[in-house]
C-alpha cells in the first residue's frame, strides 16, 4: 500500500494539524516506511482471536457520585492562553 | 562535597538518619553538581532555591521515620508538579503550570523527599534518544555526543551523572529500561496498574507506567516501594497487596526457573549482545537458579503492533492540546485555523508523525485492518507470556539490541530508531514488569544492559533476581566527568 499526498492532507485535516506541501511530502515518505513495517502483521491469521481491550484484568471499581473538588474555577482557568477571569476565550465562531 | 553525590540513595538515607549528613548538606551537593553539569542539558526547569529552603526546613525538625528523609530528587518533566512548570518536553506546554500534583510525586514528597527540578525527556515521551525534546537533546555522561537513550533521557543522564541520587521516569515502550541500559544504571518498568497514572502527561494510556531509575537494585526497590500505590484517581490502578520491596529484597534465588526466549536472538544483533546474554545466563546459574529455553513465538510482531496501538492512543490523548484551555496558542483566522496552526507550530515532527499514524489507523475504513488487528495480535503476545509463565518464574533477555549511538545517527530514519525498543515493547504490550540492570560494556566502553521480565505483580521476584545478578556482575560505570570543566 502507499499513502499519497491526498491521504496525508485528509489525515492532517482529521488530526487538526496544518501541513504545508514540503512537510506533507516528508510525512508521506515517513508514513510509507512505517506502514511497510507495520504490514508484517498481515502474516498472522487472527480471525478467531479476541482482541485485547484491557490489559488490567479487573473490573472497574464503583464509587459514590459526589463532588470532591469545589470552587476551583480559578485553578481551571489559570492556564488559559488568553486572559479572562471567567471564561475560556476562542476566536469568534458565530457571525 | 563531591563524595556525597557518589553515595547511593540507601547510603544517603542511612547517613541522614544517623545524623552524619543533613538534608542541607546533601541537597547542596546535588545542586552544586547539577549547576556544573549544564552541558548535559538534563534539566528543563530547576527548583534549586526552594529545594534548599525545604532542606533547611527539614533539618530544623527532621522526621527520620520517613523513607526518603530530606533526600533531594529531580523527576522527569512528564509528572505534573503543583506550581512548577511541567512541559512534557514540548513547546505546546512550555507555559503550563499545573495546579495539582501527580500521585507518584505526591507519594515521594510525602516520604520526605525534596524536588530538585524537572528533567528533560523526548517530547510527550515519544522517542528513544531524547532528541525530540523541544528543549534540545541531552548528552550522556558516558561520552560526548552520545545519546542517553529515551524517552527518559534526562532522567538517565541525571542518575548516571550523579545530578540526583535516584529519579522516576515513565515507560510506554522502553522509555525507562532503554536509557537505563544506555547509561549503566538500573531501571524498573512496573506492572501496569502498579503505579498511578494520575497527573502524568498521557502518551498511550494502556501502556504508560511510571517507574524508578537508580544506581543500584536496592535503591530501585526502595523508590518503587514509595511510588507504587493504589489510587482511586486512576481507574486502571490496581488494588493488590504491595510488598516492602526493599526490606524483602534477597539475593537468594536458588531453584528459580528463568526462561531464555529464542526469538530474542534477532538478525543482525551484534555479537557482544549475544555474549552478554550468555554471560547473564551463566550468572543466573552461578546464583543457583535454573535456565530453561522457551519460545515467545509472536515476539517479532510486537513492534508493528506497538506502532499501531501507541500512536492510536496518543492521537486521542493529544487531541486535548487545542490552544483553548491551556498551553501554547497560535493566532488563527477562525477557530479551526487556530486549532490547526496551534498544533502544527506547537508539536514537534515526531509527535506530529505519531498523531498522523494514530489518526490514520483509527479513521473510517482502516480501523479493522489496523487497530483491531493490532489488538488481536496484542492478545497473542500476551498469551505467549502466559504460556511461558506456566514453566518459568521470570525471563532473561538483553535490554537493547545495541549500545548507545551518537547524537544524530538515527534521526533521519524513524524505523531504525523504533527498532531500539524491540526487546522492551513486548513487556508493555503484555502489561508486565521488567527491569534493566547494567551487565557489561561493549568494545567502545559503553554500558550494556540485561532485562529481567516478571509475571504481573511479581516485582519482588525480578528485583531479587536483579539483586542476586548485580552482586555477581559487579558492574562499574565509567563516568569520567567529561562535561565538568
Amino acid at each position: 500500500m502507499s499513502i499519497d499526498l491526498k491521504t496525508i492532507k485528509h489525515i492532517s485535516k482529521l488530526a487538526r494539524i496544518s501541513v504545508d506541501e514540503q512537510r506533507a511530502e516528508k510525512l508521506a515518505g515517513d508514513l510509507n516506511s512505517i506502514f511497510d513495517f507495520i504490514e508484517k502483521l498481515n502474516e498472522l491469521k487472527t480471525d478467531n482471536i479476541e482482541p485485547l481491550t484491557s490489559i488490567a484484568e479487573t473490573t472497574l471499581k464503583l464509587r459514590s457520585d459526589e463532588v470532591k473538588s469545589k470552587d476551583i474555577r480559578e485553578q481551571i482557568i489559570k492556564n488559559s492562553p488568553q486572559d479572562n477571569e471567567d471564561y475560556f476565550v476562542v476566536p469568534k465562531v458565530i457571525e | 562535597m563531591s563524595d556525597i553525590t557518589k553515595q547511593s540513595l540507601t547510603q544517603l538515607v542511612e547517613n541522614i538518619k544517623n545524623k552524619k549528613l543533613s538534608s542541607t548538606d546533601v541537597t547542596k551537593a546535588f545542586i552544586d553538581r547539577s549547576e556544573k553539569s549544564e552541558k548535559l542539558n538534563a534539566y528543563i526547569t530547576n527548583d534549586f532555591t526552594s529545594a534548599l529552603d525545604k532542606a533547611k526546613k527539614f533539618d530544623q525538625k527532621p522526621n527520620l521515620d520517613l523513607k526518603l528523609p530530606g533526600i533531594p530528587m529531580a523527576v522527569k518533566d512528564l509528572f505534573c508538579t503543583k506550581d512548577i512548570k511541567t512541559t512534557a518536553g514540548s513547546k505546546i506546554l512550555n507555559n503550563f503550570v499545573p495546579t495539582y500534583e501527580s500521585t507518584v510525586t505526591e507519594n515521594i514528597w510525602n516520604e520526605g523527599a525534596i524536588l530538585l527540578g524537572k528533567l528533560n525527556c523526548d517530547e510527550f515521551a515519544m522517542g528513544s534518544s531524547n532528541e525530540t525534546s523541544f528543549f534540545g537533546n541531552v548528552q550522556s555522561p558516558i561520552d560526548k555526543n552520545l545519546v542517553p537513550g529515551g524517552s527518559s533521557g534526562g532522567s538517565a543522564s541525571a542518575v548516571a551523572g550523579q545530578l540526583t541520587p535516584v529519579t522516576i521516569g515513565t515507560d510506554t515502550g522502553g522509555s525507562i529500561r532503554q536509557p537505563a541500559s544506555f547509561t549503566g544504571i538500573v531501571g524498573l518498568k512496573p506492572t501496569y496498574g502498579s503505579c498511578s497514572r494520575y497527573g502524568i502527561v498521557a502518551f498511550a494510556s494502556s501502556l504508560d507506567q511510571a517507574g524508578p531509575m537508580a544506581q543500584n537494585v536496592k535503591d530501585c526497590a526502595l523508590l518503587h516501594e514509595v511510588i507504587s500505590s493504589y489510587d482511586p484517581k486512576d481507574s486502571t490502578s490496581i488494588d493488590f497487596k504491595r510488598n516492602h520491596y526493599s526490606k524483602e529484597l534477597t539475593n537468594n534465588i536458588k531453584g528459580k526457573k528463568i526462561g531464555i526466549p529464542k526469538e530474542y536472538r534477532v538478525d543482525g544483533m551484534p555479537k557482544e549482545i549475544e555474549d552478554l546474554w550468555q554471560k547473564g545466563i551463566q550468572y543466573i546459574k552461578d546464583c543457583g537458579a535454573e535456565t530453561i529455553d522457551i519460545s515467545l513465538p509472536n515476539t517479532s510482531y510486537a513492534l508493528p503492533t506497538y506502532y499501531i496501538v501507541a500512536p492510536a492512543e496518543a492521537s486521542s490523548n493529544l487531541a486535548r492540546y487545542d490552544g483553548v484551555k491551556y498551553g501554547f496558542r497560535a493566532k488563527g483566522e477562525n477557530l479551526i485555523d487556530m486549532y490547526e496552526k496551534t498544533r502544527s507550530e506547537g508539536f514537534g515532527a515526531e509527535v506530529q508523525r505519531r498523531i498522523m499514524i494514530g489518526t490514520y489507523v483509527l479513521s473510517s475504513g482502516y480501523y479493522d485492518a489496523y487497530y483491531l488487528k493490532a489488538q488481536k495480535v496484542r492478545k497473542l503476545i500476551k498469551n505467549d507470556f502466559d504460556e511461558a509463565y506456566k514453566k518459568v518464574d521470570a525471563i532473561l533477555t538483553p535490554s537493547t539490541p545495541s549500545s548507545a549511538f551518537k547524537i544524530g545517527e538515527k534521526t533521519n530514519d524513524p524505523v531504525s530508531m523504533y527498532l531500539n525498543d524491540i526487546f522492551t515493547v513486548p513487556v508493555n504490550l503484555a502489561g508486565l514488569p521488567g527491569i534493566s540492570i547494567p551487565a557489561g560494556h561493549d568494545a567502545k566502553g559503553y554500558p550494556l544492559g540485561l532485562q529481567i521480565i516478571g509475571k504481573a505483580f511479581d516485582e519482588q521476584n525480578i528485583l531479587n533476581i536483579a539483586y542476586a545478578m548485580e552482586e555477581k556482575i559487579n558492574f562499574k560505570n565509567k563516568i569520567t566527568d567529561w562535561w565538568i570543566k
